[in-house]
């Protein structure tokens, strides 16, 4: 989880079997109904459907109740196709409109059922963007940031990404089709506590979410990690918690006289 | 017959600082001749904004210092230290 509110994003490569991957070429071909904003998952997508199959895989379904816990809702779905050596990469954005809520998020579930290759051009993240307060393509004019992640992944591959994440679909080089399905889920429970806390004071926490990324602007890359700890703290409930002293140095209003 | 084309180079830098690290990186091209566009490459084409000057950029436009708006001074937004350049390439028309 610590990774996870550090990047924004959650990688999973193959979590889906070969044989889902390769129904998946038809299925997403020919297009999967639109479903009505906010439904439960079980009306969405009935037993045996495509996508809930995809929610039901153990690791996917895992990492989705430690993010967004038990009976999340469906946002929306989209099916993506790029065509090869055909369009212009998208400009990069965050979707929907700027969602600055502090102690809660939306995850957006990205399948990739066939190997991408740098040429498919996978999709373009920035890691660590999530919790910048932009509007959809207001960022366009961005091009590339050091550090940026270009996907190449092995087919099956699922990424869940937090709302707020700067992406967009690269111009597709390559002479294949490439497809791409997402699910936006909605929690319909508090983001607290809902992952395997066993290790919520091993070190390794804080090294998390210290982490810096290449395209950080070194002050602002202090407000990336002020920013994480009031989100640490929405998640864990610990209004005590820090790093390196830097959100409790600047609350220190100290009340007692000492005359 | 020639004409003057208009390239542009957009660089995202470390601090307000010329001298510091390119962060991010964009490029237009108004010669038609190349069409940069989103995610096309993992390494900047300047190490810093001088480097770029060192090599025929023409700085036109540089971010201004703005202080942040009283209560939001802990939000994270656009790149804050945006850098514009520019060539003028004499072109063949036709």
């Amino acid at each position: 989880m610590a990774r996870f509110v550090a990047h924004g994003a959650l990688r999973m490569d193959a979590v889906v079997p070969k044989d889902m991957n390769a129904e998946a070429f038809g299925v997403l071909a020919a297009g999967i109904p639109a479903v009505p904003y906010g439904v439960p998952v079980a009306e969405a997508y009935p037993e045996g459907s495509f996508p809930r199959r995809i929610l039901g895989l153990p690791e996917v379904a895992g990492a989705l109740r430690s993010l967004v816990g038990p009976d999340p809702t469906v946002d929306h779905h989209f099916v993506h196709v790029r065509e090869p050596r055909g369009g212009s990469a998208q400009p990069l954005h965050g979707d929907a409109i700027i969602d600055v809520r502090p102690d809660a998020f939306d995850v957006q579930l990205m399948y990739y059922p066939q190997d991408v290759t740098p040429e498919m051009g996978g999709t373009l993240s920035v890691p660590g963007s999530h919790l910048r307060r932009i509007n959809e393509t207001d960022i366009g004019r961005y091009q590339n940031l050091r550090g940026q992640s270009r996907l190449v992944c092995p087919a099956g591959t699922v990424v869940l990404l937090h709302h707020g994440i700067w992406h967009g679909g690269r111009r597709n080089d390559s002479d294949v089709v490439r497809y791409m399905f997402k699910i936006r889920l909605n929690p319909t429970v508090r983001q607290r506590l809902l992952w395997d806390t066993a290790d919520l004071h091993d070190p390794g926490v804080a090294e998390e979410l210290q982490r810096t990324f290449p395209w950080y602007e070194p002050a602002t890359a202090r407000l990336e990690t002020y920013n994480r700890i009031m989100l640490w703290r929405a998640l864990t409930g610990d209004d005590s918690f820090d790093l390196e002293y830097w959100a409790t140095r600047v609350a220190n209003r100290p009340g007692r006289s000492a005359v | 017959m020639t004409a003057v084309r208009q390239q542009v180079l957009v660089l995202y830098l470390g601090t307000s600082a010329l001298d510091a690290e390119v962060v991010g990186w964009s490029v237009y091209d108004g010669t038609g001749l190349t069409s940069p566009t989103t995610g096309d490459s993992d390494e900047p084409p300047y190490r810093t904004g001088v480097d770029a000057l060192r090599d025929g950029w023409r700085l036109f436009q540089a971010a201004q210092l703005i202080p942040p708006y009283p209560g939001h001074e802990y939000d994270t937004s656009f790149l804050k230290h945006e850098f514009l350049f520019e060539k003028l390439v004499t072109t063949t028309e036709g």
